[in-house]
């Protein structure tokens, strides 16, 4: 009985948006506690041009990251996603040099996106191979077919139209950091509210009661990777865009530091849970550490492991916790 | 599933034996084999053979003990990375400590086994999917080797060194002394023992297996610290064989090495795989790449070529099993 009454209550979306809540009440905490820190330790770090920076810069990441968290949730896994964004921002970069009107090479990024991780979502789905193997497949097939394609040369003499990322809203808000919030809020929305978004949790939490009450799982999926693979569209063109060069090749790592935004933002690695709000609020945190290194005097070499002992306290620590939840 | 399992009258066009993963691979081999051999002289020489499997010993390495972990439904992503934390540790320990070489051999072989005994724990204490353990750990173990090594690659090691990495042994590359050892041992292992059997039995039901009083929690600390050990032991034999250490070492080694498993017959769900049909994988692999690379194709186009493999291999093993199992 106690048992039954425990496991009710872990699903109780009051409870569970509680403990959400406190993920990302604990990361808000860590950014700024973060940042006075560095800030006490060095001043230069909290100049207004280095905290921009840090953000315009990584943007991208917590676009990305958005998409990822909806994959995980969904239980699902995609390691292809940093090759991608390397192969969507040269298919816009080279529209662009080559006279294609700007808005065709960006829409390009966004539907060659959109139709990859569709591909992918559908062999994942329907052919029911599992999501590692198709993507960790993917993976190669995109970085041996940039660097391929490209010999590794880098797209220069870009024109200005086309650096989206230098477009400042009212004077002061640079496009990144606005697009950053707006995808926030937007997917964190349709994902609480929307019987499609909410279908992402049912699938990702118990995918045979999801079955039972209607939802197509193999649909959600589908729809989930096309989602995914818009984000990844936007994230490339931030990427793109922020520097007057675009390096044919891909960015090595990206879908690690990616996918360690969404573990690191609460959403559970065993599907079901999870937010875009902690997603992005921990794309910054990493941001934020890999720009303190250099502030208190540390290599950058030491971010990716950084980086990995995130994952992992993050990992144990939610399943530590649903342990203790389920009344085991 | 609702579907009636067709009659015994069901008639078989071909028999079972030709069906299976193993021999249908070994027959695209030998097609393979001959193809490349008439479209480039260079290709069907024992010379060139041998020193194909010189290349393939680190991976091949690697893919034994990954056998055992994907037959158990596991996976480890961080191979790659020991490899580059092992191969960093070997020249910093040696070059930094002071170590003598052959004490740095043996302190990277430990540091992998740890690195390999650490995913164990976790996975099997804290219970988190191997999956996302070895994610966490392809990061964490690249980071320390970055971060150790500050991008600095350490060379000029001694003479002897070189043996294992570039010289022969009764007109065998050495190294493939070694690979062919841990075949036979794994393939004993695997297919005599009852660890092998209990590998079978966590794949296909691991609650049954639990309540059948399986040490299911041991034997995977052991694959897994098997796994990291043999990626150490991959390490030494690839710095050996290219007389340097930098911390990109292995990146990309997990694509490879599953890629010959799944390519094997090894069921990325668990429960079906052996010894020989990796053993064919790595050997198609290799052949692959050394056949695209003498048919002019660059490097970089290949692993396109193994991750579509990959994938393909993947979906045909997974509709046939679906066949077998009368769906």
């Amino acid at each position: 009985m106690t048992t039954l009454t425990l496991a009710g209550t872990e699903a109780d979306p009051r409870r569970r948006l509680k403990v959400l809540a406190s993920q990302e009440a604990l990361l808000a905490i860590a950014v700024i506690g973060l940042a006075i820190a560095v800030g006490l330790y060095n001043p230069r770090f909290l100049a207004a041009r280095n905290l921009s920076d840090v953000l315009l810069g990584n943007a991208y990441i917590a676009v990305a990251a958005v998409g990822m968290s909806m994959v995980i949730v969904s239980g699902n896994i995609d390691i292809s996603v940093g090759a991608l964004i390397g192969v969507l921002a040269t298919i816009s970069g080279t529209l662009a040099v080559n006279g294609a009107p700007i808005v065709v090479a960006w829409l390009a990024a966004l539907v060659a996106g959109v139709l990859v991780m569709a591909l992918q979502g559908a062999i994942i789905a329907y052919l029911r191979i599992p999501a590692i193997v198709v993507t960790l497949g993917m993976l190669s097939i995109l970085k041996g077919g940039l660097i391929s394609v490209t010999g590794g040369k880098w797209i220069t003499d870009l024109p200005d139209s086309f650096h989206l990322a230098d477009i400042e809203l009212f004077g002061v808000l640079p496009f990144p950091v606005f697009l950053m919030i707006l995808v926030t809020i937007l997917a964190a929305l349709w994902m609480r509210y929307s019987a499609s978004g909410r279908a992402i949790y049912a699938v990702g939490g118990n995918a045979e009661a999801a079955r039972l009450c209607g939802i197509s799982q193999p649909r959600t999926i589908v729809m989930v990777f096309a989602l995914h693979g818009f984000f990844a569209g936007a994230a490339a063109l931030l990427y793109a865009t922020q520097l007057r060069v675009i390096q044919s090749t891909v960015p090595p790592n990206l879908e690690l530091t990616i996918i360690t935004a969404s573990v690191v933002g609460g959403v559970s690695i065993l599907g079901g849970v999870g937010t875009v709000i902690g997603s992005t609020l921990a794309a910054v945190l990493i941001a934020e550490i890999a720009s303190a290194l250099v502030f208190i005097d540390v290599s950058p070499y030491w971010i990716r492991a950084v980086q990995g002992v995130l994952i992992l306290v993050t990992v144990i620590a939610d399943i530590l916790r649903r342990r203790r939840m389920a009344g085991a | 599933m609702s579907e009636i399992p067709l009659p015994q009258t069901a008639k078989r066009v071909v028999p079972w034996w030709l069906l299976r993963h193993e021999t249908m691979l070994a027959v695209i081999l030998l097609l393979a084999l001959i193809v490349l051999g008439g479209l480039n002289s260079r290709f069907l020489t024992l010379d060139n053979l041998l020193n194909q499997g010189r290349l393939t010993t680190e991976v091949g390495l690697i893919a034994l003990p990954m056998t055992f972990i994907i037959i158990t439904g596991g996976i480890d992503l961080s191979v790659g990375s020991i490899v580059g934390l092992c191969a960093i540790l070997l020249g910093y320990s040696w070059k930094n400590f002071g170590f003598p070489l052959p004490l740095a051999i043996c302190f990277s072989l430990l540091v992998g086994a740890a690195a390999g005994l650490l995913n164990g724990i976790v996975i099997t204490r804290v219970k988190v999917p191997p999956l996302i353990m070895t994610i966490a750990t392809l990061a964490l173990y690249r980071g320390l080797a970055e971060g150790i090594s500050q991008a600095r690659s350490v060379r000029g090691y001694p003479e002897w060194f070189y043996f294992i990495g570039q010289e022969n042994l009764f007109g065998v590359p050495a190294q493939l002394w070694l690979l062919l050892i841990a075949i036979v041992v794994s393939a004993i292992v695997l297919d005599r023992t009852t660890f092998g059997r209990t590998l079978y039995a966590i794949g296909n039901n691991e609650t049954a297996a639990r309540f059948s009083g399986l040490p299911v929690d041991r034997v995977k600390l052991i694959i897994y610290t098997l796994s990291g050990l043999m990626a150490g032991l991959s390490a030494c034999v690839l710095v050996s064989r290219v007389t340097t250490t930098r911390s990109d070492m292995g990146i990309g080694y997990e694509l490879d090495v599953i890629a010959a498993v799944v390519l094997g017959g090894t069921s990325i769900f668990g429960g079906v795989g052996t010894i020989w049909g990796t053993v064919v994988g790595l050997a198609m692999i290799q052949l692959l790449k050394n056949g695209l690379a003498l048919t002019g194709v660059k490097g970089d186009a290949t692993i396109v070529v193994i991750g579509a493999v990959l994938i393909l291999s993947t979906l045909v093993a997974s509709s046939l099993q679906r066949r077998r199992d009368g769906v």
